[in-house]
C-alpha cells in the first residue's frame, strides 16, 4: 500500500501488550483520523510513526526525521518561550530558511487567531491556543508526514475549527496527515479512521466501510430496553435507545431465532455479513467481504462457555430470545447506522466476546 | 410547572474590570437535563461554580431548592468536577467509604448499595488505587459517589470526556436513570455528541446566553453550503485565497454559515458540485459564537 503507516505493530511495556499487531496507513494528502478512549493505545501507535518508539514486532515505514511533525500529547512546545520564540526556535532546528519561517508563521498566526498572542509565554496560553501553536510548529517544516496526538481534546468547538483547518491546510499541501482523538464525530471527518480498544484494531477503513462492515442492523427502541436480551445489546444515544440486531445466523439449533428476529431485521442482515466476534469490524476495501470472512462464524458467537453448554437457559445473544421485538405491541424502527455506532457496536461485540453468556449478564459479579 | 431545583437570574461575575459571566438566566426543574454549551471562556466554569455557592455573585441572584447556595442545599448536588474529585491514591473502596463518611446523615435509606460496599459494576476495581483504574472505571466511580446520596441536582462538568462512545452511553444510561427519577442534571460539554442526551441546551459565548433550546431549535434553519469535488485540496485554496474558511469532512468541504451561491461563486473554473445541507450543531455554534466575539 502506499503512503506511510504501521505493518501489524506491536508494542510490549514489561508484561502488558500496549499494541497488538495494528495496523495503519497514512496517505499523502489525506487525514487518517485513530479514534479510541484513553488507554486505547493511541499515543503508543503514533509515537511509533513518529520515530519515537521502537515497536517490539512489526514494521513502520515513515520518511526521514526532519519530514515528520510531531505533536506529542504534551504541550509539544516550550511553555517558557514565546509563542513566536517557540516557532522561530522550530524553524532554526528545522534549517528553514528565515524568510521562508516568516511568511509562513506570521500566516499562520494570523489566519488561526494567535497573531494577538504573538509575544505571550506558550505557558499562559489557554488550552485551544497551546494546542493551535503546537500544530502549527508541527506544521512548519511543511512534513511529509504530520502525526497529531489528540489535537482537539479539551478545545472548544471554535478552536476546533481551527485547528481542523490546519489539518485539512497540511493535507492539501500533500502531506499524510495521521492524527489521534476521542470524539467520534471528529473521527468521521477523516478519510480513513482505524478504531482501537485496548490496544487492538476494533475498526478500519474509511467511516462508509466501517459503516459497511456492521453486522446486522441498528433500530431505535420505542423506550428502555424491556428485556434482560434488550439491555445486553442496546445503549444509549440522543435520548433515546438504540439497539444491536446481530444478523440471523445459520445455525441447526438456532432455526426459531430467526423467525423471532424476522419482525425486524432487514434484508442487509444476510448470513454472509457476519464475521467472528474475535476479529476486528475489518473493512475490506474489495466487495467481496464475504470471502474473507471466516467460514464458521456463528458457532464461536460469542466464545467460550456457549459451545460448553448450549443448553436452552444460556444460549448465544442472537439466538435466544426475539431480541427488538420486546413485549407486544413495542415496534423499533431500523436506523441509517454512522460510525458511532459502528465503534459502540464493535465495543458490544468485544465486551460479549469477552464476557461470555455468563459473565454479560453479570452473573459472575454478582 | 415546578419550581426550578436551580435558577439563575441575571447572574453577573466580574474579576477586576472583566466581566466573566454577564447577566445570566438560567434554571433547571425536575425531570430535566441541561447542557451548557460554550467555547473556553465563555463561563461556564464560573457559572458552576455560583451555582455551587463557591463563588459570590456580583450581580443577580442565584437560588438552590429555592433559597440561596448553602452548605445544607450542597447536601442535595451531586457533583462530578472535570478533575472527577477522586483521591488518586486511595482505593474505590476507600475514596466511597470517605465520601460516605462526609456525607453521613444525608446519605439516603433506599440506597441500593450497603453502607460498606461497592456496588456491583465497580466490584471487581474496589480495592484498586483510583490512580491505577482506567479512566472509564473511574469516571464510573466519580458518578457512584456523586449519585450515593441520592441528589436532587446533579451538576456534571464535561462528564465523559475521553471515554469511549460505548462507555460514554453507559454514563449517559446513569444520568438517565437519575433524571427519570426526578432529579435534574446541569451538564457543562465540549462534545457535540452530547449535547443530544440533553433535553435542553443553553450556549454561551463570553459570558451571555446567545441561544437556548433543542438540538433541532437552536440549529432552526441554519445551513451549510457543501463543495464535492475530485480535487478537494483545490477547492480549499481557493476558498482560502477567496477569505472564506471551509472544513474538510472525508473527501468534501462543508463551508458554515455560507449560501451555496455564494460558494459557487468562489469555486467558479472548478470541477465541483455545491450543494447545502442542513447545519450541523457544531456548524450552528460556529456562527453563534463568531458573531459575539470581536475579531
Amino acid at each position: 500500500m502506499t503512503g506511510w503507516g504501521a505493518d501489524a505493530v506491536s508494542v510490549r511495556f514489561g508484561s502488558r501488550l500496549a499494541l497488538d499487531l495494528v495496523t495503519v496507513t497514512a496517505v499523502p494528502g489525506q487525514v487518517t483520523a485513530v479514534v479510541g478512549a484513553d488507554g486505547a493505545g493511541k499515543t503508543t501507535l503514533l509515537r511509533c510513526l513518529a520515530g519515537a518508539l521502537a515497536p517490539s514486532a512489526g514494521a513502520v515505514r515513515r520518511p526521514p526525521a526532519r519530514r515528520i511533525g510531531y505533536l506529542p500529547s504534551g504541550t509539544g512546545v516550550y511553555v517558557d518561550l514565546s509563542v513566536t520564540e517557540n516557532l522561530t526556535f522550530r524553524s532554526v532546528t528545522y534549517g528553514i530558511p528565515a524568510s521562508a519561517a516568516r511568511r509562513h508563521i506570521g500566516d499562520y498566526l494570523e489566519r488561526t487567531g494567535l497573531d494577538a498572542a504573538a509575544d505571550r509565554l506558550a505557558g499562559q496560553l489557554s488550552g485551544g491556543m497551546l494546542r493551535k501553536l503546537g500544530v502549527v510548529a508541527a506544521m512548519l517544516p511543511e512534513p511529509k508526514l504530520l502525526v497529531l496526538d489528540e489535537p482537539t481534546t479539551g478545545v472548544d468547538p471554535v478552536s476546533r475549527a481551527d485547528l481542523w483547518w490546519l489539518i485539512a491546510r497540511a493535507a492539501a499541501g500533500g502531506a499524510a496527515v495521521l492524527m489521534s482523538t476521542t470524539y467520534t464525530d471528529e473521527a468521521a471527518r477523516a478519510a480513513r479512521v482505524l478504531v482501537l480498544d485496548s490496544g487492538r484494531t476494533l475498526a478500519e477503513g474509511t467511516p462508509a466501510e466501517i459503516v459497511a462492515a456492521i453486522p446486522g442492523t441498528i433500530a431505535v427502541l420505542p423506550g428502555p430496553p424491556a428485556t434482560a436480551e434488550e439491555r445486553r445489546l442496546a445503549w444509549r444515544r440522543a435520548g433515546a435507545w438504540r439497539l444491536w440486531q446481530p444478523p440471523p445466523v445459520s445455525l441447526p439449533a438456532a432455526a426459531p431465532s430467526a423467525a423471532a428476529l424476522s419482525a425486524v431485521s432487514s434484508p442487509a442482515a444476510a448470513p454472509s455479513a457476519v464475521s467472528s466476534p474475535a476479529a476486528p469490524l475489518q473493512a475490506a476495501s474489495s466487495p467481496a467481504d464475504s470471502a474473507s470472512a471466516p467460514p464458521s462464524p456463528a458457532v464461536s458467537w460469542p466464545a467460550a462457555p456457549s459451545s460448553a453448554a448450549p443448553s436452552a437457559a444460556v444460549s448465544s445473544p442472537a439466538v435466544s430470545s426475539p431480541v427488538g421485538a420486546g413485549p407486544p405491541g413495542r415496534r423499533s424502527e431500523l436506523v441509517t447506522p454512522d460510525l458511532q455506532d459502528a465503534v459502540c457496536v464493535a465495543a458490544l461485540r468485544r465486551e460479549l466476546d469477552a464476557a461470555g453468556p455468563f459473565g454479560a449478564l453479570g452473573v459472575g459479579d454478582a | 410547572m415546578p419550581e426550578p431545583l436551580a435558577e439563575c437570574a441575571g447572574v453577573t461575575r466580574r474579576f477586576g474590570r472583566l466581566t466573566v459571566v454577564d447577566g445570566v438566566d438560567l434554571a433547571v426543574g425536575p425531570g430535566e437535563v441541561v447542557g451548557l454549551l460554550g467555547a473556553n471562556g465563555a463561563g461556564k466554569t464560573t457559572l458552576i461554580r455560583m451555582l455551587l455557592g463557591l463563588l459570590p455573585v456580583s450581580g443577580g441572584s442565584v437560588r438552590l431548592f429555592g433559597r440561596p447556595p448553602s452548605r445544607a442545599a450542597r447536601r442535595r448536588i451531586g457533583y462530578v468536577p472535570q478533575g472527577l474529585g477522586l483521591y488518586e491514591d486511595l482505593t474505590v473502596a476507600e475514596n466511597l467509604a470517605f465520601s460516605r463518611a462526609v456525607f453521613a446523615g444525608s446519605v439516603s435509606a433506599s440506597s441500593a448499595t450497603p453502607a460498606t460496599g461497592v456496588p456491583r459494576p465497580l466490584r471487581r476495581y474496589a480495592g484498586i488505587c483510583v490512580r491505577d483504574l482506567p479512566l472509564g472505571v473511574a469516571r464510573r466511580a466519580a458518578f457512584t459517589q456523586a449519585l450515593e446520596h441520592a441528589p436532587e441536582l446533579l451538576l456534571l462538568d464535561e462528564p465523559t470526556s475521553g471515554v469511549d462512545p460505548l462507555g460514554r452511553a453507559r454514563l449517559w444510561e446513569t444520568i438517565g436513570e437519575t433524571v427519570a427519577a426526578g432529579a435534574g442534571a446541569i451538564v457543562t460539554t465540549h462534545a457535540m455528541e452530547e449535547a443530544g442526551e440533553c433535553s435542553r441546551l443553553v450556549v454561551l459565548a463570553s459570558g451571555r446566553v446567545v441561544a437556548e433550546g433543542t438540538v433541532a431549535e437552536i440549529v432552526g434553519r441554519a445551513r451549510t453550503a457543501v463543495v464535492r469535488s475530485g480535487d478537494w485540496a483545490a477547492a480549499l485554496r481557493r476558498l482560502e485565497a477567496a477569505g472564506v474558511r471551509a472544513l474538510l469532512s472525508g473527501q468534501t468541504l462543508r463551508v458554515p454559515d455560507r449560501a451555496a451561491a455564494d460558494v459557487a461563486r468562489a469555486l467558479a473554473g472548478l470541477p465541483v458540485q455545491v450543494g447545502e445541507e442542513p447545519a450541523t450543531l457544531e456548524e450552528r455554534f460556529f456562527g453563534l459564537v463568531a458573531a459575539k466575539v470581536p475579531g
